[in-house]
């Protein structure tokens, strides 16, 4: 009883604070409720961004042989407070060309969908902000908003390296954005719904005596699809190896070059936010959102789970950052139409055939057998005619 | 007062009307484009009110033929901006008096 | 549904609607374009179609506003048209908005309240499409297909 106490710990404390307002009209209670869920998350995904910030420089840090941040307080913890009180003292900087109302509400624009986009994610048992039955499709139709916010972003500059960055984020986002899409497609065939907290009941329970959760990750399209997913959520969020959009070395920061001070942190956050909300869709969707890894851990409490799985994607983008170049521009999306999508859509042929073999082992093997198949198949057309064509070089006139 | 559907036809026909005005008083090509996709809206909004204030909402017809409308609306305008890019291309101009060739 | 929600959201849409029809600067009208569409998805939420408001954000301010902008984007060199207006369409407008409402307004059958339903879930909504329209949807993935393939023609690069 305490381990489900523990477990339902916020639940109760929203019904405590909400005991507190005692015969409101129920108006009040709804917005009274929605008031602490969205105070929750920003108060959560806040403190989880000035703890991200910190670690990452710490751990590219360490993968670059070098300290990170250790100045301000221990172990440089507080060095996002130093960070942020430097960035709020700055002078604003609007260039005199600017379209100066497309120029403030920009950043506005990026970190509301960010925002917006954490809301539907099931944080532990009975622990989503917004719970709607269309939720996933919720989670896309914000995301595609952040292009829009890009793009003014770039155009309200007036600068042409805004504009080259804000052309190359569309690009790449638009490019991203189908293969995104069509590997969350199998998941939801397989349960049949788009609410969130249906796909993470979906995938509780255990097989091989309790050792082996029935995660979407443990099937060969499930791994295959998460893969993909977890490729698209690197491009959509701008990150190495695919932050061409904001590549120093060629086009300053792309689409956030005019950007200084506040507004210029509000794009990082944007930036963190939409990190968190892919990974925390990825851990939904593939990783079985907040139940346990093995039976026994079952006692832990939901949301723990949910938070750890999180940081473990969160280290994967960071040791990706450390550790990959920057990939050119005609790579990435040659890669998104010649390889991610036919293999997004074998990812959906792969899943029918496993939901038709009855969940068994067999259809475990065949939709292994599918997928594998046609990975070797377009590694062969894609990549072999290219290896042994005869190198041309081009020069600058 | 709850709105009824008075009100929500009132506000498509005002919506229709903006998307009449920018389709025929603006020479722009991407306005008219705009209107026109105003204009689509509208009749949407208008299919959803009927299937809520229907008799028998069971039957989602108004919300199908609502999201039909808006596949065809994004391929209409897929094929218009693609139309207007390549008029662009010849005549550079997007003014759609100025394409007057084909006037005795 | 609550008519403060309903009339914020009309007024809202409306203007952003009129600013889109009537503002000289392109970028600003097609982004006040995307402010009315998004207060209509908002009415569709109100009315209980959840799922019509979430397609119409994703597919109009995902990607029609992004194509209209792109578009603006690779036109912006051509000489700016004569921001005039053409009087005799905003005459037409009115008169087809009085027209409209003229007709609203004379029919009586209108005020009924909206029956009590229960929430149109995705789920069925899938189900109807996939059994009862199943015709249509085969034809719009092919006007879809067809789309594609024609916007991919048109703006490919001419062969001089």
């Amino acid at each position: 009883m305490t381990g489900e106490r523990v477990d339902q710990i916020f639940i109760i404390a929203k019904q405590w604070l909400l005991s507190l307002l005692p015969n409101a009209p129920d108006w009040v209670i709804q917005i009274a409720s929605s008031l602490i869920n969205i105070s929750a998350v920003l108060g959560v995904f806040m403190g989880l961004f000035a703890l991200i910030s910190v670690l990452e420089r710490k751990i590219l840090g360490r993968i670059q042989n070098r300290y990170g941040p250790n100045r301000v307080g221990p172990f440089g913890l507080f060095q996002p407070v130093a960070d942020g009180i430097k960035l709020l003292i700055k002078e604003d900087i609007v260039p005199l060309r600017a379209d100066k109302v497309v120029h403030f509400i920009a950043p506005i624009m990026m970190a509301a969908t960010a925002i917006l986009a954490l809301g539907v994610i099931p944080y532990g048992r009975n622990m989503t902000p917004f719970s709607i039955d269309g939720g996933i499709l919720f989670f896309f139709a914000v995301g595609s908003t952040t292009e829009l916010a890009v793009f003014m972003a770039g155009w309200g500059s007036n600068n042409k390296f805004s504009m080259l960055g804000a052309m190359r984020a569309i690009a790449q986002m638009v490019s991203y954005e189908l293969p995104l899409l069509i590997t969350v497609l199998p998941v939801i065939m397989i349960v049949g719904s788009l609410s969130a907290d249906a796909i993470v009941a979906a995938q509780g329970g255990y097989v091989l005596g309790g050792i082996v959760p029935r995660w979407f990750v443990f099937t060969p399209w499930g791994a295959a699809a998460f893969i993909l997913f977890f490729i698209s959520g690197l491009v959509e969020s701008n990150r190495t190896p695919f932050d061409m959009p904001e590549g120093e070395s060629e086009i300053v920061a792309g689409h956030m070059t005019e950007y200084s001070g506040f507004k210029y942190a509000i794009f990082f956050l944007a930036e963190y936010f939409g990190m968190f909300a892919v990974s925390g869709l990825a851990v939904t969707l593939f990783l079985g959102g907040w139940h346990a890894p093995i039976h026994l851990l079952e006692i832990i409490p939901s949301y723990v789970w949910f938070f750890a799985k999180l940081a473990v994607l969160l280290f994967v983008f960071i040791w990706i950052r450390g550790t990959l170049p920057r990939m050119r521009v005609d790579h990435v999306m040659s890669f998104a139409w010649k390889f991610m999508l036919p293999m997004a859509f074998t990812c959906i042929i792969a899943a029918a055939v496993w939901h038709y073999q009855s969940h068994g082992v067999a259809g475990w093997l065949w939709s292994l057998a599918v997928i594998a198949s046609v990975y070797f198949g377009l590694s062969w057309l894609v990549d072999t005619k290219k290896k042994f064509a005869p190198r041309t070089y081009r020069f600058a006139e | 007062m709850t709105p009824t559907l008075t009100l929500f036809l009132i506000i498509s026909a005002a919506l229709f009307s903006i998307g009449l005005l920018a389709a025929l008083s603006r020479r722009h090509a991407i306005f008219i484009l705009i209107g026109i996709e105003m204009m689509l809206a509208a009749a949407n909004l208008n299919f959803i009110a009927f299937w809520r204030f229907a008799p028998q909402p069971q039957a989602p017809t108004g919300v199908m033929v609502a999201i039909f409308s808006i596949a065809i609306a994004a391929a209409e305008a897929a094929i218009g901006l693609a139309l207007v890019i390549s008029v662009y291309r010849h005549y550079r101009t997007t003014n759609v008096e100025k394409l007057d060739q084909l006037k005795g | 549904m609550s008519t403060a929600a309903f009339i914020v959201i009309a007024i809202l849409m409306l203007a952003g609607a009129l600013a889109a029809a009537t503002l000289s600067k392109l970028i600003h009208a097609a982004l006040c374009l995307v402010i009315a569409f998004i207060g209509i998805a908002a009415l569709f939420f109100l009315l209980g179609a959840e799922f019509v408001g979430l397609v119409q954000i994703f597919v109009y301010v995902g990607a029609v506003a992004v194509l209209i902008v792109f578009t603006i984007l690779l036109t912006r060199h051509a000489e700016e048209p004569t921001s005039g207006f053409n009087w005799s369409g905003v005459l037409v407008a009115v008169a087809v908005f009085a027209g409209l409402i003229w007709v609203i307004l004379q029919t009586p059958s209108l005020s009924a309240p909206a029956p009590v339903i229960e929430a149109l879930t995705v789920k069925r909504i899938g189900e109807v499409l996939m059994t009862d329209y199943i015709w249509p949807l085969q034809c719009v993935g092919l006007l879809l297909t067809a789309a594609l393939v024609g916007g991919l023609i048109l703006v490919m690069e001419e062969k001089r």
